[in-house]
């Protein structure tokens, strides 16, 4: 349990995100274009973080589908900030060892002639620590 | 009228064309862009945690030795355009993120975050002038355009301040300004898949399909973007219609394009 806190209070720190203020409207994962391939949903992220059930969330791919498009923040009518969640989220998994979601020794396999140089670094900053 | 320019990786290699054109453009009109020495890579995203530093050493180099020469530092990659700006924002705003930044560069005076950080959309609307755009153009654009901003250049807006995140004008006005007809779809602030083109091609084919599809319906016969990245989603994920950088489309309006 005291695990469970330190982590939260960590997700807290590294997003900024005020998640008492959220009043459950939605209205991030309307804006969401990833809302589908998310298990659990930007407003839900929100909801499990604030009632510190962040187990689930740790455990769970939602967070790699973000695309830190950032509609849901600028969308927010209470200003939230999902999407730094979503990434703290991501992170914590990511700062695990073996938590790395591309390899370098990946990128060859998955790239193409014409990809640019901005989608494989920003791949790697994303999914690798 | 001079700036310091950082072109960024992308420009040296696969978008070598969104940053020839804006150099031959940029001389037309007279605007003078001297490029950073020693530039890095800008990280290519922007990492929200608030305890990231290290990924964001480079762009504060970058904004301090612009800081040290014209002051203002020009960007044309929304990628960089992006970290560069929200970064400097960090520096500004963030005391534990400046602290952190300065302890460890150490640079002979500390930096606060004073450079401006300005899209070359932002320098072509806000200081040449659209109509003055409009007086050099010899090549008018006659087709129908459909601007595609992504989310790089618009959000956060608390941050970005480029347009009006919801309804922005300034890919639009520039289109009737080097004489085309502007296509407005109400996808052009919606993303591409970004990175996730790398993990997950499927994501980012549904998600740019969406977008051309949305252009396609509302009669356009080519994209324009300031995005590497959102030009490969686009083209590569989807292919339905052409998307070219919006610098390519100003050099041949000006007549510098060859
Ligand atoms: S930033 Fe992530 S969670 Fe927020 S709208 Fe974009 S894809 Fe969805
Ligand atoms: S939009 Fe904001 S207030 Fe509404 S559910 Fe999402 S986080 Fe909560």
């Amino acid at each position: 349990m005291n695990d469970i806190k330190k982590t939260t209070e960590q997700l807290a720190f590294m997003s900024g995100a005020v998640t008492s203020r959220c009043m459950g409207c939605g209205k991030c994962t309307a804006s969401c274009p990833a809302f589908d391939r998310m298990e659990y949903h930007p407003h839900q992220f929100v909801y499990m973080v604030e009632t510190g059930r962040i187990d689930k969330l740790l455990a769970s791919k939602s967070a790699f589908s973000c695309l830190t498009c950032f509609a849901c923040v600028e969308r927010c009518p209470r200003m939230v900030e999902p999407a730094r969640l979503i990434e703290a989220v991501r992170l914590a998994v990511e700062r695990q060892q073996g938590g790395n979601r591309l390899l370098p020794d990946d990128v060859p396999c998955v790239i193409d002639d014409d990809m640019p140089q901005q989608a494989v670094v920003a791949a790697l900053r994303k999914f690798t620590k | 009228m001079k700036y310091d320019y950082y072109p960024g990786c992308t420009l040296k290699t696969k978008a070598k064309e969104l940053d020839r054109c804006l150099r031959a453009s940029a001389e037309a009109l007279g605007i003078q862009l001297e490029e950073l020495p020693e530039w890095q890579c800008c990280g290519g995203v922007y990492t929200t945690a608030r305890d990231e530093i290290a990924t964001k050493l480079s762009a504060v180099r970058a904004l301090s030795a612009a800081r040290d020469s014209t002051g203002t530092l020009v960007t044309v990659c929304a990628g960089c355009h992006n970290v560069l700006k929200r970064v400097n924002d960090d520096v500004k705003n963030d005391d534990y993120f400046n602290q952190r930044v300065n302890n460890y560069l150490l640079p002979e005076k500390p930096y606060l975050g004073e450079t401006r950080v300005v899209h070359f959309l932002e320098l072509l609307r806000d200081e040449v002038g659209f109509d003055e755009i409009k007086k050099r153009v010899v090549n008018p654009i006659g087709k129908k355009i459909a601007p595609y901003y992504g989310c790089l250049l618009l959000r956060p807006s608390s941050v970005m301040a480029f347009d009006d995140p919801e309804n922005p004008t300034v890919l639009e006005k520039f289109v009737e300004c080097i004489g085309g007809t502007p296509v407005v779809s109400p996808m052009r602030n919606e993303c591409c898949g970004a990175y996730t083109t790398v993990s997950d091609p499927s994501a980012a084919a549904e998600y740019s399909g969406k977008i051309v599809d949305s252009c396609v319906k509302n009669g356009a016969n080519l994209i324009i973007t300031a995005c590497p990245l959102c030009q490969y989603n686009l083209v590569k994920r989807d292919g339905r219609l052409p998307v070219v950088y919006f610098t390519e489309l100003l050099a041949e309006a000006l007549g510098v394009k060859e």
